[in-house]
């Protein structure tokens, strides 16, 4: 008998429209010391799972049927028992420890009064259990740490702090909902050795919900895989990632960057016979290209940009440095790589790059003109018909009043004004199929279009300008995983068919090995490292990018 | 045409707002209101039974006649009539026209001032914004009223007695526009200021639009819910401005009466019993600033994605 049963679980959205099923007749069940890792790409329902478990469901959403049997009772036949175990015998971890701490009251505080809400103790004892957890879930100098406010902590310590708040009572499940999904590699690994670690030890249950195939490899004892609101395959983890029976399955496995190879594409495999066609770029025969010479099209020297916070006064007490002495070159039609964990200045570097910022110090060189010093306007035009950037929040990087049409003729417009009409047409239409989008997405606005295709839009008017540098800023940060490899396989394809230059931004580690060349590892505003990826990869030099390599979750992992 | 007409129907129709706007009685009785007060306003020649600045039609001998419904009452003057014989109804109706144009003219000029600074401000930044900001808060410790009354105070001063009842109605909406601009200045500002980190402003950057045509093509229609919001409620200060400031005797002259002017005339003859001249203009004024107000409240939480 299982611990925790979920039986023909069945969430209804009774919207507008139409009725969305976001959980269609689920089975899983959790026993006690195992991690299940429940997988799924955005709204495939594996969240609303875990919140019905806790019957956190909000309107119009209901639970139309099924059953969630915990330890042999039912939790939803007696709208009481939910609200003994909540907290009490179910703990959860959300996603962003950010927001998941109340600010306004010491951390010491908030822990009291979860104990004291479900058990029966007195201030002290409750106080002791409150240290001696927070000494636990490996909180150092726990006794003084008590009494400070969330804002004291960094993300990783407040998502400890969040973890000892769901582990106070005791309780025998843990819902972890995408646990990491905010916080840098070094500290995920830290997180997820923790809850492997507490699961062992307390011997819990745990649901881990995550899009992350590669947590799920290095810690998962089994799968549940989630598809539109179905369960579409359930197994131990070993046997799923590497012999999937499913085609959904397959295709989310074979999407995942391996980290341990280059590929030269993602296999894309459809449920539908869709031809699986080569990209047709249709914008090459206007394309000027440009042939490959191994000159340097970009050169950075020893550039540095520090943020002043004070307004009145100029003072470096205020002052972050956020890129320190970076100095590379990027040869014309290679891609290269920036990688390092948030704060590392990476952004800053692309930023200013493509002038949206001016550096504190040194010079950006490109194509031999100091992109700094360009003083007039038509000079500075020039210069940015020849670099576009490609952004990572798909839902913000495009104006949402304008039609898809207006987005994309702006910058040819711009750079051509007396371009005729009927070329504009042609032109938009080529772009757009360049980036496999229909010709009648021209007539249409941007909430019409999902993240991946928000995604191929911003691609389309970024190639508008006809570019010799692309800036990739986490390009595929906000996508699925399915997602993210078409738009990669659809970079690589413009890149070796127009001879782009790349800068591709990210802090994900699988990714840049596909995507890069060369790469350059970056902290706290500082250069660690630069090599080509496969000596990077195989032999890193710096104790940083080691470090990295070591703590980056592996899907191969799981055949060790 | 015609199809692209009916697409355009059926997407108002499928639009969230328009199903927020059936489902709400608040926001159908106050338009339903609003634009019988604006018709009838502004084809007043078609709809008033009389003409009161036509001393043709008035008759002293039937001066001061109560509502039709009272003892005393003629049925041809359903409201009454004035002390100078005017029916009553249409004279209300031919103020509100005078209330309202005042009123949207001078919430139009307050909404290009404030947004064009605010949005400049936001924009840009630095010690330009600094001023323009300081300023709002400089004028916002001055209640609106007294500016207005300082404004009509200085142009009295200005302009010659024989051309100042003509040159009345601009300078009160000079006056009464000129007194909430910096309403519009913040609220445009603070979006602008959401809005300018947004990437799509970057974008449009680094393709090398330039600033003009990035705040007025690009920012400006996204930043327009919020001053919407402000602007119909707005509305219905300025409305209430005007009556005011009438009703203060520095508005619009007797021979062009507001809905304010009437009110004063009105105030008059309260004591002596003559109740009505007074009271259905103030009556009008209540249901026109009210159901502007409820519209407003209506759209804000409609158009405000946090209330949703």
């Amino acid at each position: 008998m299982s611990f925790l049963k979920i039986k023909n679980l069945s969430v209804d959205y009774k919207m507008r429209r139409e009725t969305i099923n976001a959980a269609k007749n689920v089975n899983i069940d959790v026993n006690k010391g195992e991690i299940l890792g429940l997988v799924g790409e955005s709204g495939s329902g594996k969240s609303t799972v875990g919140n019905a478990i806790i019957n956190l469901i909000d309107e119009p959403g209901r639970v139309s049927k099924g059953s969630i049997v915990l330890d042999g009772i039912d939790i939803h036949a007696d709208p009481q028992n939910i609200v003994k175990y909540r907290g009490k015998k179910i703990g959860l971890i959300f996603q962003d420890p950010q927001t998941s701490l109340n600010p306004i009251l010491t951390i010491g505080e908030q822990l009291i009064e979860t104990i004291q809400t479900h058990l029966n103790l007195n201030v002290d004892d409750a106080k002791n259990k409150a240290i001696n957890l927070l000494k636990e879930v490996g909180i150092k100098d726990a006794e003084t740490r008590f009494d400070n406010y969330p804002h004291q902590f960094s993300g990783g310590m407040r998502q400890r702090v969040v973890i000892s708040l769901a582990l106070c009572c005791e309780p025998e499940l843990l819902i972890a909902d995408e646990p990491t999904t905010a916080l840098d590699v070094s500290i995920q690994s830290q997180i997820l050795d923790l809850i492997k670690k507490l699961t062992k030890e307390r011997n819990l249950a745990v649901i881990l919900i995550t899009h992350d195939m590669g947590v799920i490899a290095e810690t998962a004892d089994r799968v549940a895989v989630m598809k539109n609101g179905d369960l579409v395959e359930i197994g131990p983890t070993k046997e799923l990632l590497t012999k999937p029976k499913e085609i959904y399955t397959k295709s989310l496995v074979s999407s995942v960057p391996p980290t341990n190879k280059k590929i030269s594409r993602f296999k894309i495999i459809e449920k539908e016979n869709k031809k699986q066609s080569d990209t047709n770029i249709k914008i090459l025969n206007r394309w000027v290209k440009k042939e490959i010479s191994d000159k340097d099209l970009v050169q950075v020297e020893s550039l540095s940009k520090t943020f002043d916070d004070s307004f009145f006064i100029e003072s470096s007490k205020n002052s972050v440095m956020a890129v320190n002495d970076v100095s590379f070159s990027i040869k014309e039609g290679q891609s290269f790589g920036l990688v390092g964990e948030s704060g590392s200045g990476k952004s800053t570097i692309a930023k200013m790059i493509v002038n949206l910022f001016k550096p504190s110090s040194g010079d950006i060189y490109f194509n031999d003109v100091c992109v700094t010093k360009i003083k007039s306007n038509k000079e500075m035009l020039k210069f940015r018909k020849q670099i576009q950037m490609i952004f990572q929040d798909p839902y913000s990087s495009l104006n949402g009043r304008l039609k898809v049409k207006d987005i994309v003729s702006e910058p040819i417009k711009l750079h051509n004004p007396s371009v005729s009409s009927k070329d504009l047409d042609d032109y938009i239409y080529d772009l757009l199929e360049s980036v496999e989008l229909t010709q009648q997405s021209a007539e249409r606005y941007p909430h019409e279009f999902s993240g991946g295709q928000r995604q191929r839009i911003s691609i389309a008017r970024a190639l508008a300008t006809q570019p010799r540098l692309l800036v990739c800023d986490e390009p595929t940060s906000a996508l699925d995983v399915s997602i993210q490899a078409q738009i990669l396989n659809l970079l690589k394809d413009l890149q070796e068919q127009l001879n782009l230059t790349i800068l591709f931004i990210s802090h994900d580690l699988p990714v840049v090995r596909q995507m890069c060349d060369r790469i350059a590892v970056l902290k706290n505003g500082k250069l660690c490292e630069i090599s080509n990826t496969e000596d990077l990869f195989i032999k890193p030099k710096h104790d940083y990018t080691k470090e990295l390599l070591k703590l980056m979750p592996k899907i191969e992992s799981i055949y060790k | 045409m015609a199809s692209q007409r009916l697409t355009l129907l059926s997407r108002i129709k499928d639009s969230d707002i328009y199903f927020s706007f059936i489902k709400s009685p608040t926001a159908i009785v106050s338009s339903v209101i609003l634009v019988i007060i604006f018709f009838c306003s502004f084809f007043v020649e078609f709809v008033a039974p009389f003409n009161p600045f036509d001393p043709s039609s008035l008759s002293l001998m039937e001066a001061f006649t109560p509502p039709s419904w009272s003892e005393k009452g003629m049925t041809k003057y359903i409201l009454g009539t004035d002390g100078q014989g005017r029916d009553m109804l249409s004279t209300i109706l031919y103020g509100s026209r005078i209330s309202l144009i005042v009123g949207f003219s001078a919430i139009l000029f307050s909404l290009l001032l404030g947004v064009t600074l605010g949005l400049t401000a936001g924009y840009f930044g630095g010690k330009y914004e600094m001023i323009v900001m300081r300023l709002t808060d400089v004028q916002l410790t001055v209640p609106s009223i007294l500016m207005a009354l300082l404004v009509d105070g200085i142009a009295r001063g200005i302009i010659s007695r024989e051309l100042h009842d003509e040159m009345a109605i601009y300078v009160l909406i000079f006056a009464i526009g000129i007194s909430e601009w910096p309403q519009f200045a913040r609220v445009s500002r603070a979006a602008t200021l959401v809005e300018k980190n947004k990437d799509y402003v970057s974008a449009s950057t680094i393709i090398g639009v330039s600033n003009i045509l990035i705040m007025f093509k690009h920012i400006l229609p996204n930043i327009m819910r919020p001053v919407l919001v402000i602007g119909t409620i707005g509305l219905a200060l300025a409305i209430i401005a005007e009556s005011t400031l009438s009703f203060l005797g520095v508005g619009v002259p007797p021979t062009t009466p507001s809905l304010g002017t009437l009110i004063r005339i009105g105030n008059d003859f309260l004591f002596s019993g003559e109740w009505w001249i007074t009271f259905f203009p103030a009556i009008f004024l209540v249901l026109l600033a009210f159901s502007i107000n409820l519209l407003g409240d209506w759209m804000r939480d409609t158009l405000n994605p946090k209330l949703n």
